[in-house]
């Protein structure tokens, strides 16, 4: 298959199994079987662009124009197959333990359920392999649109309370902000094509440049920049799986995605770095990352806690980024792999928690390492990576933002950077000693969640490891953002 | 050659049709010929903008009489334009009518009903058509009159005072407009409209051409539902049958607008509204305070219908901002957006017409559960929300795109942002009835509701689809418009 079709087909491929899954809402083994192989069958198209990719071709296709001037277009290059390649590899896992869990938790709508996460996975590979702006708009919104039903999936007030926070945010930012950026880059430059170097440098005078950039940093609500945060935890009130792959992988990091995008192909790292415009935003995920973690350390609820760490992490890449040099790009653009594998194995293990011991809260977890130990050790290799230290996934890119800072002689950042490290040990730590240390506060009847949960988790966990051990492709790929041939 | 009478046939079909309803006194006599000469005019419609595009402007002469002594029918890119909307909305309102009319209405009226409807279709197509300035008059009179009797039509006895407010706000604007034509006819001693743009510039600069002006505008701006002229509309909107309201959201409101453009542009110039008067500027102000007052009030609605009548009112300032620009991007703009807004109104109202057609109420509150229980109505509606909202992949967006794209070429960003402040609001509104339909449960102590019938569902999926093929799709919507646009400003096309 030629690389245009395999990118057309990666985002016709989930749709198609959303219909497969909506057909087969009567069978719920056949349904699950459907989500399985459309999940198997992205992965493979995904994973069949890489060596185009790697090989330095950019396999695009331009379908069909819009508004005048302006196509839906897309074009596979590195860092769309990064999103890419975490996105559909990880929806493969995360179906194998939903499966587990929708079951284990006996939840309804679950055709609904995996109908809507099949649009979603849809809209988060068009975002990633978007060939402009607008192209990556639109599929940005119709991500937003289509978790809506998942986030407010138990149909419950606080359900319907959390809905409206996360959609209410997530429109606000995107229509407030980004498009606006989007029609002004557009009237400006001429072209929303994504361009290495930049399309804005040569049209917009040094004030413009800069705001748009504020712009579009506040813009992709999806960043979780301060303060447009709240819709993350409100959408902790889904399903577990959802908070998994989707607020810990698809949605959130379509928006950090984005931010690398934007960042790169519409300013231009280098014009960035030249007109300024960036240090707004550096500082603005600065703060982010502290008030966040300050913040996760005060919640019990074990997944609130988890959405304000995700909160802080993600704006690791929107630093990484705006310190807008070559060891920042190559940080932000691993990390947004990294924290992937790390975050998703924790959401795992708090969703394996709720259904095998009914718990939710940080306190209620004394001694549950002796009924779940295996859930237990890899939430301790996930947090690792939180902390950024080896053998896991998270000291790779930790490191590399950590070089970008020194390099930007950004001594601010790098103390952000220690201290950060040293907010996330403080929450997280924690949570693994009295799991395993503490006795439990009442004798446990129960023991590892279901078989499939268990085995994702495993394979999260381990990927965290392997990633440590052999990032090549990924890293790869990040070299060639920043024109080094591997 | 039938297709040379094509611009006399448009008018002369339902014109003929009307008082044939009332011959025939059967209700689905009348029914079935109401549909017919809809898609009729459709189908010329279609052939008409297509001769336009391929070759320039129509020109009809009446009984053969010419110019400027007999009226003449002109059609140009803009005209062609809003006769495709108001004759395309029709072709599925009109099937539409039959099973809301079948509720709403009782049987001995039926054939009035469609006579009226046939009429108002006469006249706004009329208005559109016709070279003439008098001739405006008389169609708008038409279009009015029988608007009037169909809102009155309506189920509730409310109806009966929202058509009599309506009556009465449209003699006022009716009267102001004939004021104005009739001082345009002493200083130019012609009713042609080509002929008088011709014979303005000489007295451009005279008192009596300002005040013409100023008549003709307020007197449109009535018509139109221009903030704060628009109070006649949520009424008139609120309780006329379903499916005239689907019909005047769609339709009314654009035709006013069209022959606002056509004098303010045509007649009177572009220059002329620029440098003699402020029109610029205080439609501007209008239409942004227009859309935030509108909006704002759209939210604390319970009856939907009204909900949606106030979002007309916003909508229309969205329009005018657009031709306040005074530039081709944002005339574009506000002519795309007649032809948008009359697709996601169009859904929008049929789906609630449906939803009456089943609760016999539009009360948000009897809403609750309808997400189960009426699954394709209420997904018209959210994707019809959409649009309002100008989401993407929907028409909304591209209309909010040139809006914006408009304001920004000319460097007011402020106005830009408002643009888009304001579509927030649209998701205030659109969003409670999604929670209402989605996420409540259905009140216990009435019966439960089924999906509507396939006579209702199939014309508003019909519309719902158009907004999602015309946002998609372009090339014909702003092909047109900016053509439009483009002739109005006077730069060819």
């Amino acid at each position: 298959m030629t690389g245009e079709l395999a990118i057309i087909a990666a985002i016709l491929v989930p749709l198609i199994g959303a219909f497969l899954i909506a057909a087969s809402h009567r069978h719920p083994n056949q349904r699950e079987a459907a989500t399985l192989v459309t999940a198997t069958a992205l992965f493979i198209l995904v994973a069949s662009l890489l060596s185009p990719v790697l090989a330095g071709q950019r396999p695009e296709t331009t379908l069909w124009e819009i508004i005048p001037g302006i196509s839906i277009s897309l074009q596979a290059e590195p860092l769309g197959m990064v999103f890419a390649l975490i996105a559909s590899f990880l929806w493969i896992v995360t179906s194998v333990y939903s499966i587990g869990y929708m079951r284990g938790h006996h939840e309804k709508n679950q055709t609904r359920f995996y109908v809507c996460f099949a649009i979603a996975l849809s809209s988060a590979i068009g975002v990633a392999f978007a060939g402009n702006m607008l192209t990556l708009f639109i599929f940005y919104e119709v991500l937003t649109l289509s978790t809506y039903p998942l986030v407010t999936h138990h149909g419950t007030d606080e359900a319907r309370r959390g809905g409206r926070t996360y959609l209410g945010l997530l429109l606000f930012t995107s229509i407030a902000f980004q498009l606006l950026a989007m029609v002004w880059t557009w009237s400006v430059a001429g072209t929303l094509d994504f361009t290495p170097g930049g399309i804005l440098a040569e049209h917009a005078s040094p004030v413009v440049f800069a705001t748009l950039f504020v712009l579009y940093m506040f813009g992709i609500g999806k960043a979780a920049l301060m303060p447009f945060h709240r819709w993350l935890p409100a959408a902790m009130v889904a399903p577990t799986p959802v908070s998994a792959l989707l607020h810990a992988v698809a949605v959130v990091k379509a928006g950090v995605f984005s931010v690398l995008k934007v960042t790169i192909y519409i300013f231009g790292v280098d014009s960035l770095a030249r007109i300024g415009g960036s240090d707004i935003i550096l500082y603005v995920a600065a703060t982010t990352t502290i008030l966040a973690s300050i913040i996760a350390l005060r919640q019990n609820n074990l997944k609130r806690r988890l959405a304000y760490s995700t909160i802080s992490q993600l704006s690791y890449v929107v630093m990484a980024a705006t310190l807008v040099n070559d060891f920042g790009i190559l940080g932000g653009t691993l990390h947004v792999a990294m924290h992937a594998f790390g975050k998703i194995t924790l959401f795992f293990c708090a969703g394996a928690i709720l259904v095998a011991a009914h718990k939710t809260e940080v306190s209620q977890l004394n001694g549950i390492g002796r009924a779940m130990p295996w859930t237990m050790t890899a939430f301790t290799i996930g947090a690792l990576s939180m902390i950024g230290l080896p053998p896991t996934a998270g000291f790779i890119s930790k490191w590399y933002i950590l070089l970008g800072a020194l390099e930007a002689d950004a001594m601010i950042i790098v103390g952000v950077l220690v201290l950060s490290t040293l907010l996330n040990a403080g929450y997280f730590l924690p949570i693994v000693y009295s799991a395993f240390f503490r006795e439990p506060d009442t004798p446990a009847k129960h023991g590892e969640a279901p078989k499939t949960m268990v085995g994702a988790i495993g394979l999260c966990a381990g990927g965290t490891v392997l990633l440590f051990l052999f990032p090549g492709q990924i890293l790869a790929l990040a070299h060639m953002l920043i024109g080094n041939v591997p | 050659m039938i297709a040379a009478h094509y611009p006399a046939l448009q008018i002369v079909a339902p014109l003929i049709a009307a008082p044939l309803c009332v011959l025939l006194r059967r209700g689905t006599l009348a029914w079935l010929i109401a549909v017919a000469v809809s898609w009729l005019v459709f189908f010329i419609a279609i052939q008409l903008l297509q001769q336009v595009m391929a070759s320039g402007p129509i020109s009809y002469e009446l009984g053969g009489w010419a110019a400027p002594w007999g009226i003449e029918y002109r059609i140009d890119s803009v005209n062609a334009f809003v006769l495709l909307i108001v004759s395309g909305i029709s072709a599925v309102v009109a099937p539409y009518a039959r099973a809301t009319v079948a509720k709403e209405i009782p049987e001995d009226r039926h054939y009035l009903f469609y006579s009226a409807y046939l009429l108002c279709l006469t006249g706004l197509l009329g208005i559109v058509i016709t070279g003439d300035a008098f001739n405006v008059f008389v169609f708008l009179e038409i279009s009015s009159l029988s608007s009037y009797v169909l809102i009155s039509l309506g189920k509730d006895r409310k109806a009966l005072t929202a058509a009599y407010q309506y009556l009465v706000m449209g003699t006022i604007g009716a009267t102001f407009f004939l004021i104005g034509v009739g001082l345009v006819y002493a200083m130019t001693g012609t009713l042609n409209m080509a002929d008088i743009a011709v014979r303005l510039d000489a007295v451009e600069n005279t008192r009596t051409v300002l005040a013409a002006f100023a008549f003709i505008t307020v007197g449109l701006g009535l018509k139109l539902a221009l903030f704060p002229l628009h109070l006649w509309l949520p009424n008139a909107y609120a309780y006329a049958p379903s499916a005239v309201t689907v019909f005047l959201a769609a339709t009314a409101t654009k035709v006013a607008l069209y022959t606002m453009l056509r004098f303010v542009f045509t007649l009177f110039g572009a220059d002329f509204a620029l440098n003699v008067t402020f029109l610029a500027g205080f439609l501007m102000a209008l239409a942004i305070v227009g859309v935030f007052a509108a909006s704002i009030t759209a939210i604390f609605q319970n009856n939907i219908k009204r909900m949606l009548a106030y979002s007309s009112v916003a909508q229309v300032g969205y329009m005018v901002l657009g031709v306040s620009f005074f530039s081709v991007t944002g005339l574009t703009g506000g002519i795309v957006h007649m032809f948008n807004h009359a697709m996601m109104k169009g859904a929008l109202f049929m789906a609630l017409g449906a939803v009456f057609y089943r609760l016999g109420t539009v009360h948000l509150d009897r809403m609750r559960g309808l997400g189960r229980q009426m699954p394709l109505t209420m997904f018209a509606f959210v994707i019809g929300g959409f649009s309002l909202i100008g989401l993407p992949l929907t028409v909304g967006f591209i209309s909010k795109w040139y809006l914006i794209l408009a304001a920004l070429e000319r460097g007011w960003w402020p106005i830009a942002g408002l643009v888009l402040l304001s579509s927030l609001l649209a998701v205030a509104y659109v969003w409670r009835v999604i929670e209402v339909a989605y996420f409540r449960d259905p009140p216990e102590n009435h019966p439960k509701v089924t999906e509507a019938p396939l006579s209702l569902l199939v014309p508003m999926w019909i519309l719902v689809l158009a907004n999602i093929y015309f946002g998609i799709d372009t090339s014909l919507t702003i092909g047109v418009a900016e053509r439009a646009a483009k002739s109005l400003l006077g730069l060819g096309g």
